[in-house]
């Protein structure tokens, strides 16, 4: 395999990783609060219409993000209202938000640009587009380091913004008092709860990052990766990025490094069309069940160890 | 009193609630066809005119039931078992290639045993992909929802890479199988032709709809009428309680699994052998998901999910003629209604248990 194309499938595998690693850690955070999130899918997929429909009709990205953020935001609060308030059946609620979603996203669609559920192009300039990072240019033709700034440039604006949430998230979980009481009320909400702090504020408080970021990740699906919504587009990465999680075992840079995994086994499927190991020839197929091949083995205990935050899906319901 | 469970009157509880809860999804189904600019209620009317206004609309909403029977009467059993079973749709799928071998492989035998083998085969690969998130999570402890949402997505995988490079014959475009040339089960137009010399309508309707009906029976008999039905229910009412009963909760949560996966692989007969008569990519098309609304609204029970399934059938039915007479209102509407009614039916179910329980529980204190 030569240089160049290592690193087209590279710089392939960053992209295909940031939807993962948004979602991945949107999950993180409500399951660290004590909140299931089978809705990722759902308010990515949401998150995505939003940002299409909107940037094409104000022609611009960054509109596009804001409504977004607020479409996905709503979602994650019907879920926190089922789940917090009205203490239901969390996976029943995310059940629902991504039926709700698959259906409404088309439904409007259709009613709005009458494209069968897709919404118009949008114009590089309604786009997030690649950055090229200074002096990647100027190093493109020196050997080694013109292949890595082919990896490391050329991304947007989001893709460079989601790597830095990575430590931030990692930092705000591990170091701050937001953080600690977060994992705490994730693993007993009673404890929390005497210590007179709010078990159903931390969780809305946690439910409304992982609006954001869910968010963030349908607006670069559909207006960085793609440019323009169509139906199901986020694909089934929502579970994917759960899958992530649980490889990651609920941290920050495991999380990372699971959904740059699983990044790259989607960018390596597009170029391993007809590979072969001997005379065996690789299906496509098999690389694609690989995400979620191995969190099953993960969570079976047969190579490592994965155990979810202890108060995770069960309502909180105040001793009296 | 947070959670006044038990404290209503029965009708309230599995009358009233599910029929408010209904009711309020309707009404925000109605306010979506409201904002894309139609007349909920002219809606409506070709809807229910769709399905229940002709004989083939009958038809059509009894095919559609059958599924929905299968797939709810799986997610119920597991729901019995205090197991959320989201799997249906990759179980029945797994459960297409039993019922497509037994159906392509055997075509020089007669019809009563080549149709008895593909049932038994579809119902086994069924319960084969649905036992192995059941036994992860009861001997290694993962998370049956995870497993089996994981498990949707490899059997998708893995039946692409079957139908692909073994079924599909070198002739073909289309990625699917060949054609069953031997037995099927037969639809009820040739039956009224072959049998009663009457014209019926063009309808995928077949003879599954009486497996349905059985199937339903069986549940019933079996949930509430056997032993180990008492032992399923004893696990998920409470799993620790039930080991001083001598119940072997992993033992009874794998079983439960595998019925489960059998049940939503009964869905397969009536796609492969009564339907297409061959097996194609994504036959089951979602009928796994619409399950866990047919058993949320149906409160696994079996006479619920019938109507239940029936219900849904409706939606279906009426949903396709209704996005032939108004483009706008598209099949994808179906999907919204069913977010609504998981929705409204499950997670947001005691929503008006607090009011109800001022109007009707009497303050004894």
């Amino acid at each position: 395999m030569d240089l160049s194309l290592l690193s087209e499938i590279l710089a392939s595998t960053i992209r295909l990783s940031v939807p993962l690693v948004l979602a991945c850690l949107a999950g993180l955070w409500s399951e660290k609060s004590g909140i299931v999130d089978i809705g990722l899918e759902g308010k990515m997929l949401a998150a995505a219409f939003a940002a299409a429909a909107s940037a094409a009709y104000f022609q611009s990205a960054w509109i596009g993000l804001i409504i977004a953020i607020f479409v996905s935001l709503a979602v994650s609060l019907i879920h926190g209202y089922a789940a917090i308030n009205q203490r239901g059946n969390q996976v029943i609620s995310g059940v629902a938000i991504n039926m709700l979603a698959a259906g409404l996203t088309v439904v409007l669609g259709n009613t709005w640009f009458k494209e069968g559920g897709r919404t118009p192009a949008l114009p590089e300039t309604a786009r997030f587009m690649p950055i090229n990072l200074p002096g990647a240019d100027a190093v493109s033709q020196v050997p080694i380091f013109g292949a890595i700034a082919k990896v490391v440039s050329g991304h947007s604006i989001l893709t460079y913004f989601t790597i830095l949430l990575v430590p931030l998230t990692a930092w705000a979980l591990a170091k701050t008092r937001f953080g600690l009481r977060l994992r705490a009320v994730g693993e007993n909400p009673h404890a929390v709860d005497t210590a007179g702090i709010s078990v159903a504020r931390l969780r809305y408080q946690a439910i409304i990052i992982a609006g954001i970021l869910c968010g963030i990740a349908g607006s670069f699906i559909a207006t960085s990766l793609s440019a323009s919504f169509v139906r199901d587009m986020t694909a089934g990465r929502g579970f994917m990025a759960l899958a992530a999680l649980i490889f990651a075992n609920w941290r920050a840079w495991p999380a990372l490094y699971t959904c740059m995994l699983f990044g790259f086994l989607q960018a390596g499927g597009n170029y391993m069309q007809g590979a072969h190991i001997g005379s065996f020839e690789i299906p496509v197929q098999l690389i694609n069940m690989l995400p979620y091949l191995l969190p099953v083995i993960l969570l079976a205990g047969f190579i490592g160890k994965s155990v979810p935050p202890r108060a995770s899906g069960i309502p909180y319901t105040k001793d009296r | 009193m947070a959670n006044p469970r038990g404290e209503l009157p029965t009708w309230v509880d599995v009358g009233l609630i599910p029929l408010l809860n209904l009711l309020v999804a309707m009404v925000v189904a109605g306010l979506v066809v409201l904002i894309i600019g139609e007349n909920p209620l002219a809606a409506m009317w070709i809807l229910l005119k769709g399905a229940v206004g002709s004989l083939k609309g009958w038809e059509f909403l009894l095919y559609y039931a059958t599924n929905f029977v299968f797939t709810g009467l799986a997610v119920a059993v597991a729901f019995h078992a205090g197991l959320f079973n989201i799997g249906c749709e990759g179980q029945a799928y797994i459960a297409g290639l039993g019922a497509a071998i037994m159906g392509l492989g055997l075509e020089f035998l007669p019809w009563f045993i080549v149709i008895p083998l593909g049932i038994i085969a579809a119902m086994a690969f069924g319960a084969f992909w649905a036992w192995i998130p059941g036994y992860l999570q009861a001997k290694r402890g993962s998370h049956i929802v995870i497993t089996t949402i994981m498990y949707n997505f490899i059997a998708a995988s893995l039946m692409v890479y079957l139908i692909k490079d073994y079924f599909r014959p070198v002739s073909r475009m289309a990625v699917e199988s060949r054609d069953i040339t031997g037995a099927y089960i037969l639809n009820f137009r040739e039956i009224a032709r072959l049998y009663f010399d009457v014209k019926l309508p063009s309808t995928p309707l077949n003879l599954t709809v009486f497996l349905a009906i059985a199937a339903a029976f069986a549940v019933w008999y079996l949930l509430w009428r056997s032993k180990l039905g008492y032992e399923i229910r004893a696990v998920g009412a409470n799993a620790e309680a039930a080991v001083y009963a001598g119940i072997k909760p992993a033992r009874i949560i794998m079983i439960a699994m595998a019925i489960s996966g059998a049940l939503a692989g009964l869905m397969a007969v009536n796609e492969v052998l009564g339907v297409q008569h061959r097996l194609l990519l994504e036959f089951v098309g979602g009928a796994g998901f619409v399950g866990i609304a047919v058993a949320l609204m149906g409160r696994s029970h079996p006479i619920g999910i019938v109507l239940s399934a029936m219900l849904f059938g409706l939606l279906y039915q009426g949903g396709t003629e209704l996005s032939f007479a108004k483009p706008l209102i598209s099949r994808d509407m179906i999907v919204v209604i069913q977010g609504l009614v998981i929705l409204f039916m499950g997670a947001l179910e005691y929503a008006f248990r607090p009011a109800l329980a001022k109007l009707f529980v009497k303050v004894e204190d």
